[in-house]
């Protein structure tokens, strides 16, 4: 499958860098007396990949989360920018929810306690691939590939079965379409993750720690998956441990320690050449395990 | 030994199997399937983070679980005429089961909800579903699963409580066997005559909770 019929508005590594597609500011947010993130800046450019890594605890997983609504944080902006006009799934006049509001772009203050709907709205933007994947267990591979897009977004069954059926096609789960996800090994379930995210035709992709749940043999499977994902130009916010996945997919790397962004920069440089001590410490931890 | 009068066993049958038909089985259906509306609101109630919602449900639950379901039916029956308020024997009965049955499968639906994992919650909202969307379409029918076996039994005991509506002048299966033996004088036979009825009707019941066990289960790894 090639990006131009993919379901979203991936754009050519061509285009990269130049404008930017999420901008946060300033993310405060606080578990009671706990302050897990501490002024978090945090920019992704379209078609971009940014990996978050960092020790467990540091709160890369709580930044990903305030990304899609899932945590509320108490200070700082969030904007999302409007998504291309050229793109599909608005040009058609048949795009579902997301297709019709990412149109605009949005900014979202939440000193100033936004109301559900333009958390709902932040929502939209993204989807996200859970480290448990969290499919839904009652219903089959089908099913929950369709949820979101028949239900919620209320775009056509016809139109939305056909993508559902070719995303699982590519993903070599066709013939798995009408099981149920305690059938399936953990990577199969990863992979209908994603694909239920895909689904969903979301301007940003959040993988939280994606292979952190799988067996090691079934890691190779989705990190190609995501790889394939990343190289035809989807935006993405990955968290996760695997040092070398990061340096193979992301462009950018940012380390985050105690609630903050440490460093943030080019994925190659940052790996070989980290500036801060406590990135110097960190990668050396984890390359050196014993 | 005393020989069973079968001839009266078998004339008693018929009356009584149509205090079951007529009285205890749509009773019990009735109080039940209205009774666990209330317990949904309940429980919903109990688990809103709005706090004048869970309190008014957790008391509600508490009077309702403390409180002897004889008691409730009399004071529904024989108490509320005083304050003017007068209800026949059968809305009165339906009123009373239910309101107890509210009470005791709020806390199961309430327990069955929170068993559902959090991550189903986050799914549901990362795919744009709003919390009541979530619910009705994610959550309630995996919780429906885990409480089919403790709702089986509050269902269970409501056929047998409904014998206590012999006592607010309901015509249900108890109360047919009493006016038998009120002329028969014949207890032991007619008592267990009816005691033989209800429990066919809770085997019956039971089956159902199996088949129902199993198609819910079939998305469970065994």
């Amino acid at each position: 499958m090639s990006p131009a019929d993919l379901p979203a508005e991936p754009v050519s590594r061509a285009d990269a860098g130049a404008p930017s597609l999420l901008r946060v500011r300033g993310l405060q947010k606080s578990f009671g007396s706990d302050r897990v993130l501490d002024s978090v800046d945090l920019t992704v450019g379209r078609g971009r990949v940014l990996a978050l890594i960092g020790p467990s605890g540091s709160g890369k997983t709580t930044i990903l989360r305030c990304l899609n609504g899932l945590e509320l944080p108490e200070g700082g902006t969030i904007e999302v920018a409007a998504a291309p006009t050229n793109a599909d799934s608005v040009g058609t006049g048949t795009g579902g929810r997301r297709g019709a509001t990412s149109a605009v772009s949005m900014a979202i203050d939440f000193a100033a306690s936004p109301s559900p709907k333009e958390l709902g709205a932040l929502r939209d933007r993204s989807a996200m691939v859970f480290q448990h994947y969290n499919l839904f267990p009652h219903k089959t591979v089908l099913q929950n590939v369709i949820e979101g897009p028949v239900v919620v977004q209320r775009r056509p069954v016809a139109e939305v079965m056909t993508e559902a059926l070719a995303l699982l096609e590519r993903v070599g789960l066709t013939d798995k379409r009408d099981s149920y996800p305690f059938e399936l090994s953990g990577g199969q379930q990863q992979r209908v993750g994603i694909v239920r995210a895909l689904a969903l035709r979301p301007q940003l992709l959040l993988f939280d720690e994606p292979t952190s749940a799988l067996d090691p043999e079934l890691v190779g499977d989705v990190l190609r998956l995501i790889k394939e994902l990343a190289d035809e130009g989807w935006s993405m916010v990955i968290v996760t441990h695997e040092l070398e996945f990061a340096r193979e997919v992301a462009h950018e790397i940012a380390f985050v320690d105690g609630g903050t962004i440490v460093e943030h920069g080019n994925a190659k440089q940052l790996l070989r050449h980290p500036q801060q001590e406590r990135t110097r410490q960190f990668l050396h931890r984890l390359l050196n395990p014993f | 030994m005393i020989q069973p009068d079968w001839e009266l066993f078998v004339s008693s049958l018929w009356p009584l199997l149509d205090g079951a038909v007529r009285g205890t089985i749509p009773l019990a259906l009735t109080s039940f399937a209205i009774g666990l509306v209330l317990a949904l609101v309940l429980a919903l109630m109990r688990l809103s983070a709005k706090r004048v919602l869970s309190v008014i449900a957790r008391g509600y639950i508490s009077i309702v679980r403390g409180t002897p379901l004889l008691v409730q039916l009399f004071v529904i029956f024989y108490g509320l005429p005083s304050i003017g308020v007068t209800i026949e024997p059968w809305p009165s009965a339906v009123i009373a089961f239910s309101i107890n049955v509210g009470g005791y499968a709020a806390e199961v639906i309430r327990a069955a909800i929170l068993s559902v994992p959090k991550g189903q919650w986050e799914a549901a909202y990362m795919i744009g579903m709003s919390h009541s969307r979530a619910l009705a379409r994610i959550i309630l029918p995996q919780a429906a699963r885990v409480s089919v076996p403790p709702l089986s039994n509050t269902f269970i005991s409501l056929v047998k409580d409904t014998s206590l509506a012999s006592l607010i002048l309901v015509t249900e299966l108890f109360r047919e066997a009493q006016q038998i033996t009120a002329f028969s004088q014949k207890f032991m036979l007619l008592y267990l005559e009816a005691a033989l009825i209800y429990w066919v009707i809770c085997l019956v019941l039971s089956t159902g909770q199996g088949f129902l066990e199993k198609r819910l289960d079939r998305y469970v790894a065994r």
